[in-house]
Order: C-alpha cells, then sequence, then structure tokens
C-alpha cells in the first residue's frame, strides 16, 4: 500500500516532482515566515503536506471521489446511449398487422409492409407447391425442406421477407427459371419456397414471425 | 504559459507521442502544474463550472437533434415526441433548456466576479473582452433555441427580436427581410435559426480556448488583486484548483438537477407550450429570464432607434470597462466606496430583470427608467470619477502574507516583511 500514497509528487526514487517540491518549499518557508504564529494544528498541516509513505485519508477521499465519479459517468452515459433506441411511437408503428389472405388469388403474390420490411404473401398453386416438395434438400446451397418454410395445413400459403439475402435489395415476384423470385441486383434466383437456388445470396429468404389466426387471415409479427 | 512545458514522460509511447504532438505535455502545464493563487475563493470556480455546461449543453443539444425536425409544420410535435416517445427524451430536453438557464446563471455570477475583483484590468482586457463575445455567442445562441420548439413564444419572440433591426435607418426593413428569408416569420427562419444554433456553441468552443490562453499568458487573478510574486503565493492546479472546481461543480450540479427533477418549468414560459399561432399575439410575451435586464432597457426608452441603441450598448460598454475603471487597485476587498457601488449596480441589475417581467405600465416604466440610468452611469460616470477620488485600504504586500495574516493587520506600511527565506 506504500505505493499509494508514497509514490506521489516522486518522479522517481529520491527526487520530487515539481508539485511535490512547490508544495514542500512552500510549506518549509510558510513555516519560517510565520514561526511564531501557528497553531499547533497549523503546524501538522503544513508539514503532512508531503506525500507518506502509509495510505491517507487523501488517498481515501481521492478513491472514493473518483469511484463515485465513475459510477456518475457511467450512469449519465445511459439515458445518452439509450436515447438512440427505437422510441416508443416507431415501436407502436412496428406492431403486429393482420392480412386478410381471401382475395389472394390462386397463383397471386402480394407484397405488404411490417415494421419498414417488405413481405411477400404468395397464394401457391398446386403445381408449385409439388414442385416446391420434390426436391432433394441436401443438394440446395441453403438446405431446408418446404415443411420447414410454411405452417402446417397451410402449405399453399408462403410467408417470406422480400429481401434478397446477400445485399438487401427485393427480388421479383413470379421471375425465374422456378416460377419464384429473382433478384435484378446480382442475379440471385429463389424458388417459390423462397429458397435459395443459383447466384450469389448464401441463404434462404427469411421468414417473418406469423400466424394464422383462421383459414383466411394471417397476423404478422 | 510561455516555453516548453515541464513533462517528463515514463512511458515509452508517451515519450513517443510527446515528440510529435505535445499534447500531454500541454494539459500537464495548463492544468496540472500550472501555478494557481493559492487565496482563490469558490466564485473562481465558475469558469470551470461554464466549461462543464458548454459542453453539457452540446452533448444533450446534439443528442436531441437526433429528434428533432425543423420544419413548422413538425416542430411542436417532434419535441412532443421527444418528451413522450424518446427514451429519456424528456430529460435530455429538460436538461437542455434548463441547462441553458444555468449557463447564463453561472456566466452573470461569473461576470459579476470579474467586475468585483478588477479581473478586467491591465492586463486582461483581451481576456475580458473575449469574455464578451462569449456573451453575446451565448445570447444569440440561446435566442435562437428557444425560438426551436415553434412554440407561441418561440415564434412571438422571433418576430419581435428580429423585428429590433428595423430601428436601423435606411437599411433595417431589407436586413430583416434578409432575417426572416421571407415577408414574416416562417419555415425558412426555423431552418435557418435551427442551422445556426448547432453552430454558434462550437464557435464559443473556439473562443473559449482563446479566451483560456488568454488567461494563461496573464495568469489568474485573485481576491487581493495583487500578482503573484514567489512561489509561495501560488500551488499547482493539481489537485487544489481542479479539487474546488470539482466541489463546486457538484454543488452548481445539485441545483441544476433541482430544477430538472423537481420544477423543471419554473423557468419556462407555459404559452409556449401552445403551438405558434401568427394570428394571435400572447398577452404577456416576455423573454426567458436570462434575457429580462435587458429587454427591460430597451422598453425603458420610449423611442424606438434609441431604444435598440441602448440594448445594444447596454452588452457592448461592457468591452470598455479596463478603460472606464481609473482605479489603479483591483480588487473591491481593498476599494471601500467602489463596493457601496457595485452592489448597487448587482441590485440594479436584478432589478431590471424582474422589472422587465412586468407589463410596462405605470411605476414599473418609472423604475425601469431609473435603473437603466444607474446602469449607464456606473459605466460612464460612476467608475471614471472614482477610482480618481477613492481612498483605498493599503494592499497587502504578497498573495502569502494576506493569506496568512487573514484577521491580523497586514504587515504594511511602516516596517518592512521578514524576508523570506529559502530553505
Amino acid at each position: 500500500m506504500s505505493g499509494a500514497g508514497g509514490n506521489r509528487g516522486r518522479l522517481h526514487a529520491g527526487k520530487l516532482t515539481q508539485p511535490a517540491q512547490v508544495r514542500l518549499q512552500a510549506a518549509r518557508s510558510l513555516r519560517k515566515l510565520v514561526a511564531g504564529g501557528l497553531t499547533e494544528q497549523e503546524r501538522d498541516c503544513t508539514v503532512t503536506t508531503m506525500s507518506s509513505a502509509e495510505p491517507t485519508r487523501r488517498d481515501f477521499l481521492y478513491i472514493a471521489t473518483a469511484s463515485v465519479g465513475a459510477v456518475g459517468a457511467a450512469a449519465a452515459l445511459v439515458p445518452l446511449i439509450a436515447q438512440m433506441n427505437p422510441d416508443a411511437s416507431t415501436i407502436a408503428a412496428g406492431a403486429p398487422i393482420e392480412v386478410d389472405l381471401s382475395p389472394i388469388a390462386d397463383g397471386q403474390v402480394i407484397k405488404v409492409f411490417w415494421r419498414g420490411k417488405p413481405i411477400y404473401v404468395n397464394h401457391r398453386t398446386k403445381k408449385q407447391i409439388e414442385e416446391a416438395e420434390n426436391v432433394d434438400v441436401a443438394k440446395l446451397p441453403d438446405p431446408q425442406p418446404d415443411s420447414a418454410r410454411v405452417k402446417p395445413g397451410h402449405s399453399q400459403w408462403s410467408v417470406l421477407i422480400g429481401i434478397c439475402t446477400h445485399l438487401g435489395c427485393i427480388p421479383i415476384a413470379h421471375q425465374g427459371p422456378y416460377d419464384g423470385y429473382f433478384c435484378p441486383c446480382h442475379g440471385s434466383v429463389y424458388d417459390t419456397s423462397g429458397r435459395i437456388r443459383q447466384g450469389p445470396a448464401p441463404l434462404n429468404l427469411a421468414l417473418p414471425p406469423y400466424e394464422f389466426l383462421s383459414d383466411t387471415k394471417i397476423r404478422i409479427g | 504559459m510561455s516555453g516548453h512545458s515541464t513533462y517528463q514522460p515514463q512511458n515509452a509511447f508517451m515519450q513517443w507521442m510527446e515528440r510529435r504532438l505535445p499534447i500531454a505535455g500541454l494539459v500537464y502545464s495548463s492544468f496540472i502544474v500550472y501555478p494557481t493563487p493559492r487565496n482563490l475563493n469558490y466564485w473562481w470556480t465558475f469558469g470551470g463550472i461554464l466549461t462543464f455546461m458548454l459542453a453539457a449543453q452540446i452533448i444533450t443539444g446534439v443528442v436531441l437533434a437526433m429528434h428533432y425536425t425543423p420544419h413548422v409544420d413538425l416542430a411542436f410535435n417532434s419535441v412532443e415526441q421527444i418528451m413522450r416517445d424518446v427514451n429519456y427524451g424528456w430529460l435530455l430536453r429538460y436538461l437542455h433548456a434548463n441547462g441553458a438557464s444555468m449557463f447564463f446563471l453561472a456566466a452573470y455570477i461569473h461576470m459579476f466576479r470579474g467586475m468585483y475583483y478588477g479581473s478586467y484590468k491591465e492586463p486582461r482586457e483581451v481576456l475580458w473582452i473575449l469574455g464578451v463575445i462569449l456573451l453575446l455567442l451565448m445570447i444569440m445562441t440561446g435566442f435562437m433555441g428557444y425560438v426551436l420548439p415553434w412554440g407561441q413564444m418561440s415564434f412571438w419572440a422571433a418576430t419581435v427580436i428580429t423585428n429590433l433591426f428595423s430601428a436601423i435607418p435606411l437599411v433595417g426593413e431589407s436586413i430583416v427581410t434578409w432575417l426572416w428569408g421571407g415577408y414574416s416569420v416562417g419555415n425558412p427562419t426555423l431552418n435557418r435559426f435551427y442551422s445556426l444554433h448547432y453552430l454558434l456553441p462550437f464557435v464559443i468552443v473556439g473562443v473559449v480556448v482563446l479566451h483560456v490562453w488568454a488567461l494563461h499568458m496573464a495568469g489568474q487573478n485573485n481576491p487581493d488583486g495583487v500578482e503573484p510574486k514567489t512561489e509561495q503565493d501560488t500551488v499547482a492546479f493539481t489537485p487544489y484548483a481542479t479539487i474546488k472546481d470539482g466541489f463546486f461543480l457538484a454543488v452548481f450540479c445539485i441545483l441544476f438537477a433541482w430544477f430538472v427533477f423537481y420544477i423543471p418549468n419554473f423557468l419556462g414560459h407555459p404559452d409556449n407550450y401552445i403551438p405558434a399561432n401568427p394570428a394571435v399575439t400572447p398577452t404577456h410575451i416576455v423573454p426567458e429570464w436570462y434575457y429580462l435586464p435587458f429587454y427591460a432597457i430597451l422598453r425603458a426608452i420610449p423611442n424606438k432607434l434609441l431604444g435598440v441603441m441602448a440594448l445594444g450598448a447596454s452588452i457592448v460598454i461592457l468591452a470598455f470597462l479596463p478603460w472606464l475603471d481609473t482605479s489603479k487597485v483591483r480588487s473591491a476587498r481593498y476599494r471601500p466606496l467602489y463596493r457601496q457601488f457595485f452592489w448597487a449596480f448587482v441590485i440594479v441589475c436584478i432589478g431590471l430583470g424582474w422589472l422587465g417581467s412586468k407589463p410596462p405600465e405605470g411605476n414599473y416604466v418609472l423604475f425601469a427608467r431609473i435603473f437603466t440610468v444607474y446602469y449607464f452611469a456606473y459605466f460612464l460616470v460612476i467608475l471614471p470619477i472614482l477610482g480618481k477620488v477613492e481612498k483605498t485600504k493599503p494592499l497587502p504586500n504578497s498573495i502569502a502574507e494576506s493569506v496568512l495574516l487573514k484577521g491580523k493587520p497586514p504587515l504594511g506600511a511602516p516596517a518592512p516583511p521578514p524576508p523570506l527565506a529559502k530553505a
């Protein structure tokens, strides 16, 4: 513990730093100046302006103040950083949406927005469902069976986030060799299940959280 | 602060750095070993407090700017969204608005300290003038900031203050149109005020750097007004001044926090929670409290142009203080007659502030005029004459002497002081 108090004011062994020198000088000269006028307490005070080997009250105060200051600084940072998170109105605007499926014809794809992201809702035909299911899953760039990408009993409904997993463009529906989606930016090709088949995209199109409220209504989010 | 710093880094990286960009050495010589008069009292902590408040206003302001929309149709609502929706938005807004009040409070105390202790006197004239420039920048920044929420007071304060320039003969109207960017205060005005409100605080930072530089060239003044002569007169800035500043900053922040958390709208005007309506002027337009004294002076003069000139003069006259005060003695501690006029001046300033909040009728007008006369007479008549005729008390021979002999008679005229022997 001698390091804590003892090294303050010392540059290297033996020599005092300038501030300590000033203090020591001041202490000595003041004592000389008012030799008769200092009380016992004042005399003690001028002597102890020098740093000592024992941890002093001053050391405790320094460390305590610095600790409280550090906690205060951390606490001050919290609102400054938290304010950049989505605010209450943004969170409210990102609430789940309901989509009515009844106007969507067989084979039609519609696009809705949730949390600023485009969502494709695809009413797949029987032919598209069969082609999506009869695939050697192991040969896919991002292997996933079609059944894992639809809700059980509702395989004619494919709900996907329409953002290409390559660099974020919106793939165009009803395009490409699988009648799925085709991204015009760099040529990624997806099937009707939204799985990547050709092109630079690494992953299948993402699935948003959604559930069926009834056979003709889903809630996304 | 002259020549190289005495900083001798032990760490190898710091040695490398010091040779290329000696910023650590600059900080060391300016704020660590910097010789500070040992008799400074707590009135000297307000410079540090002001620096803290400037940083606080910039930080809260930049963060608020992430959520504010500077358009007449959206501004008011964006501020309400900050208050209601943004995480901790209410805290940031109240910190910024009350922070402006605290900033001005600290600035006025800082200035009164300078006037009392003669900190504007030779060789600190430029330091003082830089301070007056800082006050002007603060006033402009605060005014433009208040317009941004686009409440009733925001809009009408903008209208009234920009209309002041129409008093200028010949070019007045053109200047006002130019300021507005239109035929009345509107969206162009709001947009440019937003841009300038974001800019000026950084200009303030630059001038503060000059202000501190000028301060370090002359060295700090002290309550006795006697320059440090020997090492015994000063102590190292760190830890003494650092801790003293830090302590009083904490006390100041308690007052700040009191406003922010318990009475955040006390210093504001409720009419500013009404969206701006260009068709209806509020019955009782008042600026924020820190502009009230100047507002009182403006209204005290019945002539439009002269009123505006008096308003400008009331601030600009401060810049001439070093030459208007003819006394050779710096500190009011040793100027008993000056002290009385000084405190009368402080009461006049506070009185003008109170009168500025009152409707311009009856006795309020009379007293505003009397106080305005005293305000200008203090600078133009009282100070020049006082310095020549007053009898000052004998100064201490040195700071060390005044500190140690507090309460005891000074080692003054008759016998010379005992020599300070070096240890």
